[in-house]
């Protein structure tokens, strides 16, 4: 990205950290937003991202650390005077006041004139134009959302913070309200920090996420990277599914091979914790969706070269677009299988014996040392 | 019942249910008790009240209706400066309660956490003692060398309200300013409690709102707090100034022959004078100038909107 050369806008959070009392909602965290970047901070409720972004907006007083926007430091600005603007969770609009005059405040405190031509340019951005006169109370929440993102990108921020911006919003609204400020973001070029805890919502909005789990960053990253190769259970389990496998390095090279329910798995090196050692406890780790499930009877029909795990169907589910498997296996795991539902073998129902297989270089490890389950909601029920 | 013996069934009718008689009575019947209580205690007795202000006669020979309305011009001829001075220490003593606790309902209703409660019934705790006995321990705090007066006087700050008007010969008791100092006191509860409650039902996050769009706290309590309270602002003046400027109370024990309101003309026609016409005329008048006031001041202060 060229935007992310320019340093002049970027956000630079150095050691910040937030304590109440004994509890600490954020660790000592160093994080840098590019500017004009769409970055998400995704995480489970609790996990400290509201509170770093309140820290932006100067909501929250850090504890330690400082905030910088584009190298100017505003650690200890008040809100009011800096150069950043949120969306709130529950969009706080000023109920005493109609749209426009919502989407005017900014620039009024500022003195600003020309007021009421850039209102109406927002409204006709966001497409509310008809909507000028009604007061707060008689707007759906989706119009409710859009004046919020309205009153605060009129002011043309360095940054936009969104907390939680589309989570009163049912999900057929949300779906659509995500595409909406996606393409509002690219058409204004604000750097946008996004807070969610919907990893759906991050995934499909944000340039880059950074997953946050218990006040610290677990790891940061683009979509894709962090769903494919996920350095922690946590990130692993909350980012979409993932196959745990505990397994023990049988030797290492260009791949690593692991023992695992007694059978070999193989990775490439490059996707394991370095350095992987003999002798050492792994967790080996796989995407339901690049598993490919063959009946017992057809064996023989796997290619060489492919991990394979052998198993038993216990439960099945037809999503439509793809079949969701429950697979008993000897590794140890109920393991989880997506099928596309192209050719459907009508031998594979609960009950049916069945081999696993997948390339290895889908295969990833994690260190055995941390929770198997860390980010699973208790949805993976690892017996 | 089999398919086969069943009866043609009739052709399906839109069955538009009207709410029967006994649900559509329900609201008249849960009426009647507020109705018959207004009936008994308020309405006859204006009516009765009504008459009597047009009715000439003497005690001895008793009263008669006479439609003599010359004595609502008499009354108000006679005691137009109680009327004035009535409506003028009932709004300072408003206006007094809303400076005094507006800061103490924002403390309440932003700043006190776990005190709330707390603070809350140390507000309500002065209705704990009489009406009466709360205005005559006033009379003893603002006495002749009582240690408010000697302050006062030390400061010189006697010598300011003197020129004002409001109190004279280095005393505070027998003055304007100790009628009005009492409304004030007893009235308080009546302008912090709307106000506060008007207040706590503000959300938290628009002032966050607010100074995150670049208001200064300053103008967040302008823009945002203040409108957003007024109709905290318009009960509690309400609250307050009608009763204030009805009373007699505080005239009677903390102030003066020279600082008597209506409410003290009105309870000695009635009850010394036994001019019951007059009394009766002038109840009136300041029920039509108090109802012509608030009239106007809910209009002006456009708060339908908010309430």
């Amino acid at each position: 990205m060229t935007q992310q050369q320019t340093a002049g806008g970027d956000v630079r959070l150095t050691g910040i950290s937030k304590t109440y009392g004994s509890f600490t909602a954020v660790h000592p965290l160093d994080l840098t937003v590019p500017q004009g970047s769409f970055f998400a901070l995704l995480g489970a409720s609790g996990c400290g991202k509201t509170t770093t972004l309140r820290m932006i907006a100067g909501l929250e007083e850090a504890t330690t650390g400082t905030v910088s926007l584009g190298g100017r430091d505003i650690t200890d600005l008040p809100p009011y005077k800096r150069p950043v603007n949120t969306v709130f969770q529950s969009y706080a609009l000023f109920p005493h006041l109609d749209v426009s005059e919502n989407i005017a405040f900014g620039l009024r405190r500022r003195g600003i004139k020309s007021v009421k031509k850039q209102v109406g340019e927002m409204l006709d951005l966001v497409q509310l134009g008809d909507f000028a006169r009604r007061k707060p109370h008689r707007l759906s929440g989706g119009q409710q959302q859009r004046v919020a993102v309205a009153r605060a990108l009129i002011n043309h921020p360095q940054v936009l913070l969104l907390d939680e911006p589309l989570g009163a919003l049912d999900l057929k609204l949300r779906r659509q309200m995500q595409l909406e400020l996606k393409r509002i973001q690219t058409e204004v070029g604000i750097t946008f920090v996004h807070v969610t805890h919907d990893q759906e919502e991050a995934m499909t909005m944000a340039d880059t996420v950074a997953v946050m789990n218990g006040g610290r960053v677990e790891q940061l990253g683009a979509p894709a990277d962090l769903y494919e190769n996920p350095r922690t259970t946590f990130v692993a389990n909350f980012l979409g599914t993932s196959n745990l496998i505990e397994g023990e390095i049988v030797s290492t090279g260009t791949d690593v091979v692991v023992s695992a329910g007694g059978g070999e798995l193989r990775l490439p090196v490059g996707r394991c914790p370095s350095p992987a050692r003999s002798g050492e406890k792994l967790l080996v780790g796989v995407r339901p969706e690049k598993i490919s499930l063959t009946h017992t009877d057809d064996a023989d029909a796997i290619p060489d070269g492919r991990n394979r795990v052998t198993g038993r169907i216990t439960d099945s589910s037809f999503i439509g677009v793809s079949t969701q498997y429950v697979v008993e296996s000897p590794a140890g795991a109920s393991l989880q299988v997506y099928e596309q539902n192209i050719e459907r073998d009508s031998r594979l129902a609960a009950g049916a014996d069945v081999v696993l297989h997948w390339n290895p270089e889908h295969t990833f490890g994690l260190d055995a040392a941390q929770s198997i389950n860390a980010g699973a909601d208790g949805l993976e029920d690892v017996a | 019942m089999s398919v086969t013996d069943a009866p043609p069934a009739p052709p399906v009718k839109a069955v538009i249910r009207k709410p029967s008689t006994r649900r559509r009575l329900v609201p008249y019947w849960l009426l009647l008790p507020g109705i018959l209580w207004l009936l008994v205690f308020f309405a006859l007795p204006m009516v009765y009240q009504a008459s009597t202000s047009v009715q000439t006669g003497s005690l001895e020979k008793g009263f008669e209706v006479t439609w003599h309305f010359r004595t609502y011009w008499d009354a108000l001829a006679d005691y137009y400066p109680q009327f004035v001075r009535s409506l003028l220490y009932a709004g300072t003593a408003t206006l007094l309660c809303l400076l005094l606790g507006y800061p103490l309902a924002y403390l309440i209703a932003f700043k006190a956490g776990r005190w709330r409660n707390l603070v809350l019934v140390l507000v309500v705790a002065p209705f704990f003692t009489s009406f009466l006995i709360r205005t005559l321990a006033w009379k003893t705090i603002l006495a002749d060398g009582g240690a408010v007066v000697d302050v006062l006087h030390t400061l010189h700050v006697l010598d300011v309200t003197a020129w004002l008007g409001w109190t004279e010969n280095n005393r505070v008791l027998a003055t304007p300013m100790a009628v009005v100092c009492g409304l004030t006191y007893n009235f308080l509860p009546f302008m912090i409690l709307p106000l506060y409650t008007s207040l706590e039902r503000i959300d938290g996050r628009l002032h966050e709102a607010a100074g995150d769009l670049y208001a200064t706290p300053a103008t967040t309590f302008r823009k945002v707090t203040l409108p957003l309270s007024m109709p905290g602002v318009v009960s509690g003046t309400l609250l307050t100034f009608i009763p204030a400027s009805g009373d007699y109370v505080n005239a009677e024990l903390l102030g003066s022959t020279d600082t008597k309101m209506v409410g003290s003309v009105i309870q000695s026609q009635f009850l010394r004078v036994l001019d019951y016409p007059t009394a009766a005329a002038l109840s009136f008048i300041l029920m039509a100038v108090v109802l012509l006031l608030v009239t106007v001041y809910i209009r002006r202060s456009g708060t339908e909107d908010l309430v």
